[in-house]
Parts: C-alpha cells; structure tokens; sequence
C-alpha cells in the first residue's frame, strides 16, 4: 500500500501539478494568461483557463538566488529600483524569457486586480503594450470604511461580467454557472482548511513552524478553488490540529518566544531571517500574509465583497484591528517588522502600525530594512543586531512577569 | 585573600574598537578607544591595552562580554549582547534615574528606552542609509579638510547656518561640495552639518517618545554642535555621558557582571 504523504509534500506536489498544467495548456494551443495573486480565481477556475503568476514567479526566483540578477536587468531596461522587484523581475523576464530559476509560458491574455497594491496597474499595463496582449482588469476600490458597500459591490460585479464576456470571446470558452458555484464551494472548503490550519498556530507551543507558511501558501493563492486543493488544505490543518493535540511541533528546538512577523518574507534571505530567529528559540506564530489568501463568502455579492477585504485594500484601523486581534489570540511576545523596499503600499504605514502595535498589543517591536526578492536592500548585520535586541527585551519582560507573579 | 573579580567588555564597532573593565563593584578599572573596528586589529589591541592598563592577565577576567557590530566574530567572549541593551545597562548604571538614550555611532543611530532596573525595555533605530550616523559626519569632515573631531568646535563659533538638505550621504557629499565652491562661511557650513544629523536623530527618538531625562551616548556625542542642535530639535536637555563612547562596552561589561554573579 502507499503510504500516505504529509500535507506539505501534497500542497507542493500540486503546485507542480498546476504550474505543469499551464505549460500543457499552453502546448494544446490554448490561450493561456498571466495573472495577479489576488485576481478572483473563481473566474478562470469555473472556466478552466490557465493561468501563470508572476508574483509567485518573482518569489521563486528570489528563494532561489536569482533576485539580484533580474532586478539588475530591469534596471539595465530602465525601470526604477523604487519599482517593486516581482514587477522588475517579471518585466526582465518578458523581455527575453530567459530565467534559469524558473520559467513560465508566454501569455495571451493579462488578469490585473489592484486590491493589492497600485504598482500592479502600470506593471501589468507596461507588459500588455510590451507584449501586444489583451489586458483584463479589475478595480477594487480601497475600503475607507470597514464594509464593502452595495455601491462598491454593484462596481465590482460589473467588471466580473465585461471580464468574463472579454474572456469568453478571447478564448473561445463559455462560462458554466454551475461550475462556477460549484468552484465558490469548493474554494470555501479551501480558504477555511488554510483557515483552520493557520489557526493552529494559537496553540502553545504552535504544532508548526511559521515559516513554514511561507512555502504552504502558494497553493492557497494559484489553486484554491480545486477539489485537489481543499483536500491538501485539509490534510494540513488535521495534521496541525493533531499535533497540537499531542503538544508537538515542527519548529526545530524549544519555542521560547513567539513573534508577530509583519510583510512579505524576503525570499532572498529567508535562510538567515529564519535562522536568526530559530537559533533564539523564536517561532513565527503570527502573520497576516498566510490568510490574506483565503476568502470568505456565501453568494456572489459577498464574493464581489471578499476581493475588497483583503489586506492593503482595508483602511487603516481595520490594518492595525488584524494584527493587534492576531498577536493577542496567538499569544505573542514581540514583532518582527519587514520595511520592505518593493512595497510601498504595504511598508509606507509601518512606521505608525509599529506604534499602535506596541501600544495596543502591548508588545516590544522591531523594523528592519528589507526587500521580498531583491537580496541587495537587505544587511544581515542589522537585521541580527535588531532580533538579538528583541529577544533581550522579551526575556527581561518574561523576567519581569515571573517576579511579579512570585512578589 | 579573597581575588578580585573583573569583567571586560569590548564593543567592537564599524569604526572603533571600544574596551572597558570594570571590578565588581563596577568601578572602571581600564577604559580604552582604539580608532579601528570590526575586521580588524583594532578589538585585539584594545584587549590588550586594557588589560594592560588595568594591570590584569586575561585569566583574571571573570566574563568576557562583546556588544557591537562585530560582537559574533570576537572570539574570546563568553557570551554576547546587543549594543542596544549594552547602551541601557551602561546608561542606567551612571544614570539610574535615564529613562531614554541616543546613541549616535558609526553606522547607525538609536533612541533607546530604558525600563525598570535598567532593561532595555523598547527601541528604534534608523534605516540602512548612512545618514545621521558618525560615518555621515566623517565624510563630511573630510570634504572641509578637517578632523571630525573639530566639527563641535567650529559649529560653537558659527554665526549662521548653511542648511544641508539632503539626507543621502552621497548627496549631502555633493551639497556641501557647491556650498564649498560658492564660497560660504565653513562655520556656518558645519552647524548646517550638525543640524542634519540632529534632525534625522530627532525622528527616532520622537518616534520612541521623549522622556527625560535623556542620556547621549556613543563617538557623535563629543560633538557638541550636534548635542544642542538635538536639545533645540527635541526642546529637551540633553546630559551627554561621562563615558559617551566607551559606554557600550561599559554596559556590556555590566552585563557580563550581572549574569556572571546572581
């Protein structure tokens, strides 16, 4: 009988499995497109349109030493090195295909969502008139209030439908409803198992490590709306909640202290931001970046809404409600603050999180400079002078509550 | 007889190396600045001098403790710590009643909060960029053919101020290289030098919160243009430590003290 793999090896087995399925798409003829991460999936999935990710691309290439390479060449093309390095990388990469990290087919078609950041527009704006392709948006209005009114909605709904009819004609395939209900469920079944199992890290001491998020997570962007996906999502949190159960866990070593990790991983220097941590008994056990792919809906308006309630689309106090409600129900002794160099968007209100953090999380916090594929922005040096200082303030608060209780 | 205890620490710096021993008592028995830091001879001859000057062998050291950008490659300590609890112990340890510290050094800058019983308790600390650190104020010397140690001087007898705007090093280089070319007063010049650093500083530490009494620490500190420039930018008194530079491995020789004798 074979023996049955563990979650992980599944969720990248099916990453595989997706990326491959691009490439085969591709051979039939068929046109296939690139596509932002926090596209609604839902679309191209009940269509069965095949899709590439270049932000998934871009971090690849950094977790696998090609970040300063590609972004020097972008930059050799004329694009600023102020410009995100997924978006750098990817223009490099479309220019002349060449990537020895990893490669994906050339597209058809675009699929833009700006619910991330702004960058993306002119991004993937630059590479429909480099490459002479069709370009599909979809605009959703930054959140100044906490709901997504039905104003917004209606705006919202409107673009699926030109997208889908544009989609339609490009591609020659039709849209199935029923599919597309039956991708809503099954694409609940994964965001609440990615859910479930980010969950498990309330736990003490947490069954995984938090960097582990990091490597599980594409799945939960690219393929989400599989019948694959959400059995994967689901292996995962049973194996987490069993090993809660049991009080195990994956980190390696006792897990000392607890940190809130804000931002992108720098996939160039994921080793050593994980080892510096690691080595001091620190696990990541806090993050907003794992859940921001999953999306919680019971019909289509609520669909349309869920695209708006992602992170760097809400307004600012629900930003600073996720992570202070994060770092206080997974039990967290410090933060750990990514000035992420690519994203404006994400870093250019970290200065003021960090200060509602300490002050409404009550916890000691720090931010050092880095970049999520561009290994140049980021000292090593600094970024251990900072987490030793930390894990210092976290001991002598540990101290501090041990004498209170015995006084 | 009893054999009395000391304890070492080095702060092994970008741009110095820093070594002080202290008796149990924590009173200074050497205190040594050697202008070279990290990557080179500069930490093993400030061993050696404050050995030497404390008149012990290095087996009389009770705890070796290293702090400073080059705390992991000195291998003769004991055991580590970040400058920036270094800074708060050594702080609190002259000033017991501190409660926030600047330490302006080579290659960063710190605002420092520290806690009860000395604990660092919070901290910031600028970006990568050189600006608002030693070394910005180094290559600016260097562009005025002067001694960075001139600096606090010339500013004190300036009549102006020739503002310096740009925070990159490199920028601010070529800023004050035009200002040079156009013939304005050096003084004036140097205060608009100071200014700048200040400046940057004074970010941190509104960003930490200023509460008094505040402590300076670290080589900028001898500079006495940028201490006032920073109490005006503040609006704060600002006592610049006895031990300004040395006072990371002062602080880390307490710590070695502190963990050693419980």
């Amino acid at each position: 009988m074979e023996e049955k793999k563990p979650a992980k090896i599944v969720l990248r087995d099916l990453q595989d499995k997706i990326a491959e399925d691009v490439w085969e798409a591709k051979r039939r003829g068929e046109k296939i497109g690139w596509c932002a991460s926090n596209f609604p999936q839902e679309i191209t999935t009940a269509m069965d349109i095949k899709v590439a990710y270049p932000e998934n691309m871009g971090a690849a290439i950094g977790a696998k030493g090609g970040g300063r390479r590609m972004c020097e060449e972008a930059e050799a093309m004329g694009y600023s090195n102020d410009i995100c390095s997924y978006a750098r990388m990817n223009l490099a990469y479309a220019a002349h295909d060449d990537c020895p990290e990893i490669q994906i087919p050339r597209p058809d078609f675009l699929l833009c969502c700006n619910n991330i950041c702004g960058c993306m527009m002119k991004w993937y704006e630059n590479l429909a008139l480099e490459l002479d392709i069709p370009l599909f948006m979809i605009d959703i209005p930054h959140l100044t209030e906490e709901v997504c009114d039905t104003d917004r909605i209606a705006y919202i709904r409107a673009q699926f439908d030109d997208c889908i009819a544009g989609l339609e004609k490009l591609t020659g395939k039709k849209m199935d409803w029923d599919k597309f209900r039956e991708v809503m469920e099954v694409s609940q079944r994964s965001s609440k198992a990615w859910l479930r199992a980010m969950d498990a890290m309330k736990n003490t001491p947490s069954p995984f490590s938090g960097f582990d998020t990091f490597n599980n997570m594409a799945v939960a962007c690219v393929g989400r709306g599989t019948e694959d996906a959400a059995e994967a999502f689901e292996l995962l949190a049973d194996e987490y909640e069993a090993l809660a159960a049991e009080g195990k866990s994956t980190f390696k070593g006792e897990e000392k202290y607890r940190i809130l990790f804000e931002g992108i991983a720098c996939w160039a220097n994921l080793k050593f931001t994980y080892k510096a941590l690691q080595s001091r008994g620190i696990n990541l056990t806090s993050t907003i970046y794992g859940p921001a792919f999953s999306f919680l809906y019971q019909n289509m308006d609520e669909l349309m809404a869920a695209y708006a309630y992602v992170p760097n689309s809400y307004c600012f106090e629900k930003e600073v409600q996720l992570r202070v409600d994060s770092a206080i129900r997974n039990k967290v002794d410090g933060a750990v603050m990514h000035i992420n160099r690519s994203c404006k968007r994400w870093s250019g209100n970290t200065y003021e999180m960090e200060r509602q953090l300490r002050e409404k999380a009550g916890i000691p916090t720090m931010t050092f400079d880095g970049d999520q594929s561009d290994p140049r922005v980021f000292s090593e040096a600094q970024y251990d002078t900072r987490v030793q200082a930390l894990t210092e303030i976290m001991e002598a608060n540990r101290q501090s509550r041990k004498e209170e209780s015995h006084a | 007889m009893t054999v009395k205890r000391y304890f070492l620490g080095i702060d092994v710096g970008s741009t110095a190396s820093k070594c002080v021993i202290i008796d149990e008592d924590k009173r200074i028995a050497a205190s040594v600045v050697i202008p070279v830091g990290t990557g080179t001879t500069g930490p093993a001859r400030a061993f050696a001098a404050a050995c030497e000057e404390a008149g012990i062998r290095e087996e009389d050291l009770a705890c070796i403790t290293a702090t400073g950008y080059g705390r992991n490659t000195f291998e003769k300590a004991d055991r580590t710590v970040s400058e920036l609890s270094a800074h708060a112990l050594g702080v609190h340890t002259l000033y017991p009643e501190a409660k926030t510290v600047i330490d302006i050094g080579g290659q960063d800058a710190k605002a420092i909060r520290i806690g009860s019983n000395g604990r660092l308790e919070n901290f910031i600390m600028n970006d990568k960029c050189a600006a608002g650190t030693g070394r910005f104020l180094e290559v600016m010397a260097r562009i005025l053919e002067r001694d960075v140690s001139e600096l606090g001087t010339m500013d004190k007898e300036a009549e102006g101020t020739v503002a310096v705007s740009s925070t990159c090093t490199v920028f601010a280089e070529s800023e004050v290289i035009s200002q040079l070319a156009r013939g304005v007063d050096i003084k004036s010049l140097v205060r608009g030098i100071d200014e700048s650093v200040a400046v940057r500083t004074a970010g941190l530490v509104k960003r930490l919160g200023v509460i008094d009494p505040v402590i300076m620490t670290g080589g900028v500190a001898a500079n006495a243009g940028v201490v006032s420039a920073l109490e005006y930018e503040l609006g704060t008194e600002i006592t610049v430590s006895s031990i300004a530079q040395q006072n990371g491995a002062f602080g880390a020789a307490v710590y070695g003290l502190q963990k050693t004798v419980r």
